[in-house]
């Protein structure tokens, strides 16, 4: 018997589902740790020694180094713990959605305030909205 | 006994909080969302509740991956707003009422909906931003909310989170137990969250205007259809983070019209583009 995932057909996106959390569920945790300001400071001073307290995989360990939130996602992280990082690096949570899409800061406000990403096109993988993958990354920069 | 007599709707994005905290309101950018809320600052005092069961979500905050309740009531007596990662936000703590929240565990859970009751437990912006929007800006030391909070948090961050049928039957199961309790209590419940966003992945800044109409229109005359839309709809119309809208059929389920009643008035209904990544939706609805 498989499970029923209808949401796997759509572009651009990873629910975060009881799979991905058990994949993720160190990494996030290892997030959470970053809500104590000792532990910000400590995760600051020596990043590398701190991830290797967790029992993270090494792909999980370099996605967090390299601030690559989508493959931290793909790994497992989800979105509100991941944003424990940005705010430890003192970023908006705009900041940290605009990262993902390739796009400059300025360019992702300037969406945003346009009325945000249309949906048309974004709907199902294989259409050709700005979320499809052969669309990637998306930006003029 | 005590009642149910409005339901308050509204986005509870954390840069909304930011922007108050910072003296940001008169912006160009985020004046018209404070516009959008003049309205409702005065008519929460106008019909001020005795108690508010205002429905939300944790993002991460009280809840790691450790415990992960579906359905959560608060029953302490009070409720520290949270360090999120950028320090707390400076607002009153969170006066809470334990009886109300204590009968209405024993009662909705006796209408066979499983709550994990929580004694301690820290408040993030999902909670303190729909405070903070419809009661203004608050001494963190000094001041206070102008009522106390049940709070009840519902997980929409692993999925699957509950659907929105379940979400409305409970709001009916509320509303009951509420019914039920013999104090003369003036309640309002507040569904937060939404409306359309996404936070995460390529597809992130997802905005759909037509979905969000279309669900506020629904919300007001045909809670049930709106009770009908699967998750797919919402992740696939309002983006990953827009599945938050089934919180709002929570407090509409709560409505005297889910069980026969007259139907609801709304008195307010806003909507804006953008606060960061999310549109903002914002409804009143009384009980005639």
């Amino acid at each position: 018997m498989s499970l029923d995932k209808p949401y796997l057909d759509v572009p651009g996106t990873t629910i975060f589902d009881a799979e991905q959390s058990r994949l993720g569920y160190h990494l996030n945790q290892f997030c959470m740790s970053l809500m104590k300001a000792d532990n910000r400071a400590r995760f600051k001073a020596d990043e590398r020694a701190y991830l290797d307290e967790w029992p993270m995989t090494e792909e999980q360990k370099q996605a967090v180094l390299a601030r690559d939130l989508n493959r931290c996602i793909k790994a497992g992280g989800n979105i509100y713990f991941l944003a424990k990082i940005g705010a430890t690096d003192g970023k908006s949570f705009q900041q940290m959605a605009g990262s993902m899409t390739g796009m400059t800061e300025d360019e992702y406000r300037t969406m945003m305030v346009a009325g945000g990403r249309s949906v048309e096109g974004n709907r199902v993988i294989g259409e050709d909205g700005t979320a499809q993958a052969h669309r990637q990354p998306q930006g003029k920069h | 006994m005590a009642r149910i007599t409005a339901s308050v709707f509204t986005s509870h994005v954390p840069a909304i909080g930011a922007a108050l905290d910072l003296g940001k309101t008169q912006e160009a950018y985020w004046q018209p969302v404070f516009q959008g809320y003049e309205f409702g600052k005065q008519w929460v005092k106008d019909n001020k509740p005795d108690v508010v069961i205002l429905v939300f979500n944790d993002h991460a905050t009280a809840f790691s991956l450790d415990m992960i309740p579906t359905f959560a009531i608060g029953t302490a007596a009070d409720y520290t707003p949270a360090d999120e990662g950028w320090g707390p936000r400076p607002v009153p703590k969170v006066v809470g009422h334990p009886a109300l929240a204590a009968h209405i565990a024993q009662s909705v859970i006796q209408q066979d909906f499983d709550l994990t009751i929580v004694n301690k437990m820290d408040v993030d912006h999902g909670l303190t931003v729909p405070l903070s929007l419809m009661c203004g800006a608050q001494d963190p030391v000094q001041g206070a909310w102008p009522f106390p909070v049940i709070p009840f948090a519902v997980n929409v961050v692993q999925y699957p989170v509950p659907s929105g049928r379940r979400c409305y039957n409970l709001g009916r199961a509320i509303r009951k137990a509420v019914e039920s309790f013999d104090e003369d209590l003036n309640v309002h419940i507040w569904g937060t969250g939404g409306m359309s966003h996404q936070l995460q992945g390529p597809r992130a800044g997802l905005i759909n205007k037509e979905f969000d109409n279309a669900f506020l229109d629904m919300l007001v005359n045909d809670p049930e259809a709106a009770a009908s839309i699967p998750h797919i709809d919402y992740v696939r119309e309002a983006g990953s983070e827009g599945i938050e809208l089934v919180m709002w059929l929570i407090a509409r389920g709560a409505m005297a019209d889910a069980d026969g009643g007259a139907k609801p008035k709304a008195v307010q209904r806003f909507y804006h583009v953008p606060a960061s990544n999310t549109a903002v939706g914002h409804l009143i609805l009384e009980n005639t």
